[in-house]
């Protein structure tokens, strides 16, 4: 069972774990701020940081970091190696 | 006149571009979100003078908050556009300049930041990217100027592309496709730098790390500020001015009506600065000796850090908390502005999104977060009876910050958006361009403080002489002697701090007040009310209904948080 993606929230990466970008769901609002800011399907993500208890996370697109709350990161689907 | 606008996604460096065309210098910051308003300066492009504006960033043209909301509204107005990229991060920026091509305007595309693109492995074709966009495009590194002389000349060939309209998705595809023809990266591993700079942000270590920041910064503020005072100002105005000022007393016979207005009362013999109220002696010692030191002192660090990127990081570590109050971590930029003068702190709330953030934001801030001019007046009144009487006024101000913030977020509609920002890299400050900032922050200051002191001390002076303080205190005696245990006299005080909060502050000295007094006095005189330039700031943003409401809850809380004090300070001090 190498080498088997899984889709997994953005908020649920570990620090330091990287994927790419699958899917966002949610309303054209914020899929279109996303994508504004370089989050897409298909781009090369990594996230930096979370915080405690449902707070802020840092995530690396494009070698620049954007900070999102936890509500957004679980719109973002993330393909990632187990 | 013909306009020209210029337009980007934020920190990007527009201002910076901005003051290089001009010569006209604006606040730049390495934070998305410094201009909050537009900009206007004057350049000249084919010998005939034109009109420069410098628009908030915004990232498309579907504007998600205030600031961006001007942005877009502003392009109907514009003849050309130069739309400034951040050349290491293209890709992304490319969207705003697709969505500009389709405006039927001439523009022309700088590619700021050039020299960030060098040290980042970033190779950008510079002749295929025109091709692409078919308007010209120049590579720039405005905080040193190179390529700004070669921006210039360009101006007049800007041109009006030919494009047909695409849906956003198509421009996502077309960039897609500019990238791969125009853009070259050479992978380079995680350098050091950048593991620290990560750490920076992480709970566990950045927490800590805030913490040691903003001590930091708390020391510089008082090391500087009281070297400036004690070192500089004080003698100053001790050894050159006081001898000039006692000339001119005995020249006006040492009383009378302008004698009162210009020099003020004499204490023994002696000229008091602070308790004088002339406009000579108080109405200039109160902004130059007393608070400009420290607002120095605080432009200095603030730019520090806004400089070097801290503040959005800032932002990411205290976004729980700022929830708690019904706001998110972006509002402690405004916040932290708003210690310097409530005013850019006012404006800067443009950068959330939503009515109900900005409500709560610019409330809490008018009444719980004092500028730098009145902190400087009550550490100079009470700082020197201990750190009891200090730690009592902004201890209290800060937990009147955290329950107010509480309850708006509990009782006001609406719900806040979570974060959503661009964190910038960590930057070397320029320091030449840092200085300068502080200077236009410092002149901004002496402009506009100077002439309301001067105002209000001439106000006191009149109030006094037809007998309406007196009065007034008469009156409100059951308020202001009831409820806060202040004299009669202290209402001249409140009056006062409708125009400058400083000279108000200052005016409580010669009341001759106890401790509890003096606290009770500081804490009302931070709360019930903002100065009279913050408030028309505050009408402009908030419109006459939200206003009132604002105006009501400070007022209330600012007479039961003092009510509450006065009994609670006579009862433990």
């Amino acid at each position: 069972m190498e080498n088997q993606d899984e889709l997994i929230p953005l908020s649920e990466l570990i620090s330091g774990q990287k994927g790419e970008v699958e899917n966002i769901l949610g309303g054209t609002g914020v899929i279109g701020r996303l994508n504004a800011l370089g989050v897409r399907p298909g781009k090369k993500i990594k996230k930096i940081s979370g915080a405690f208890s449902r707070g802020p996370l840092v995530f690396e697109i494009d070698k620049t970091q954007i900070a999102i709350g936890h509500g957004i990161a679980q719109k973002i689907l993330i393909k990632t190696q187990k | 006149m013909k306009k020209v606008l210029l337009m980007g996604n934020p920190n990007v460096g527009k201002s910076v571009v901005f003051s290089r065309l001009t010569g006209v210098h604006v606040i730049a910051s390495n934070y998305p979100g410094t201009t909050v308003e537009f900009t206007e300066g004057s350049l000249n492009v084919n010998k005939e003078k034109t009109k420069l504006i410098d628009v908030p960033g915004t990232y498309t043209l579907e504007p998600t908050c205030t600031a961006e909301k001007i942005a877009t509204e502003m392009i109907e107005e514009g003849d050309l556009i130069i739309n400034v990229l951040d050349a290491s991060r293209l890709e992304r920026n490319l969207l705003l300049t697709l969505q500009l091509l389709e405006k039927k305007k001439p523009m022309l595309v700088v590619l700021n930041m050039w020299d960030e693109t060098k040290h980042k492995g970033i190779k950008i074709d510079i002749k295929k990217l025109e091709e692409e966009l078919g308007v010209p495009v120049i590579p720039t590194t405005a905080v040193t100027g190179e390529g700004i002389k070669k921006l210039v000349s360009n101006l007049e060939k800007a041109k009006i592309p030919k494009r047909k309209k695409t849906s956003t998705n198509e421009k996502w595809q077309k960039i897609g496709e500019i990238i791969k023809k125009v853009q070259k990266i050479t992978k380079r591993d995680h350098t050091l730098k950048e593991k620290i700079r990560d750490l920076s942000i992480k709970p566990l270590f950045g927490i800590p790390l805030a913490v040691i920041v903003l001590f930091l910064v708390f020391l510089v503020i008082r090391f500087v500020g009281e070297g400036l005072i004690g070192f500089v100002f004080e003698p100053l105005f001790e050894n050159i001015w006081t001898p000039l000022m006692l000339k001119l007393s005995t020249f006006l016979g040492g009383k009378g009506f302008i004698h009162d207005v210009l020099i003020g009362e004499l204490y023994d013999g002696r000229i008091a600065y602070v308790e004088s109220l002339g406009l000579l002696t108080t109405g200039l010692f109160v902004p130059i000796a007393m608070v400009l030191p420290y607002v120095f002192a605080f432009y200095l660090s603030l730019s520090f850090l806004e400089d070097v990127g801290y503040l959005p990081r800032l932002a990411v570590l205290c976004d729980n908390f700022m929830h708690k109050v019904g706001l998110h971590g972006c509002s402690i930029i405004p916040m932290f502005l708003g210690l310097g003068c409530n005013v850019p702190g006012a404006l800067a709330t443009r950068i959330l999104e939503t009515k109900r953030e900005r409500f709560i934001a610019m409330t809490l801030m008018s009444i719980a977060v004092p500028c730098m001019a009145q902190t400087a007046m009550i550490i100079g009144l009470i700082g020197n009876a201990g750190i009891t009487g200090l730690a009592f006024v902004f201890g209290t101000l800060f937990i009147v910050w955290i329950i107010l913030g509480l309850i708006f977020n509990k009782f006001l509609k609406g719900e806040s958006p979570e974060i959503f920002t661009e964190i910038p890299p960590y930057r070397m400050p320029y320091m030449r361009a840092l200085f300068k900032k502080v200077w236009i922050r410092i002149k901004w200051f002496i402009k506009e403080a100077v002439p309301y002191v001067l105002l209000g001390v001439l106000f006191v002076n009149i109030l006094y002489s037809l007998g309406i303080i007196q009065f007034l205190g008469k009156i409100s005696a059951p308020v202001i002697t009831g409820i806060l245990g202040l004299p009669e006299a202290a209402v001249g005080s409140l009056i006062v701090g409708f125009l400058r909060k400083d000279v108000a502050i200052g005016m409580l000295l010669p009341l001759g007040l106890t401790l509890p007094q003096l606290i009770v006095a500081s804490v009302v005189l931070a709360m019930y009310f903002p100065c009279v330039a913050t408030f028309s700031v505050m009408l402009k943003e908030l419109g006459i209904k939200d206003m009132i409401k604002s105006a009501g809850i400070m007022i209330f809380s600012a007479f039961f948080v003092g009510g509450t004090l006065n009994v609670l300070l006579n009862a433990i001090l």
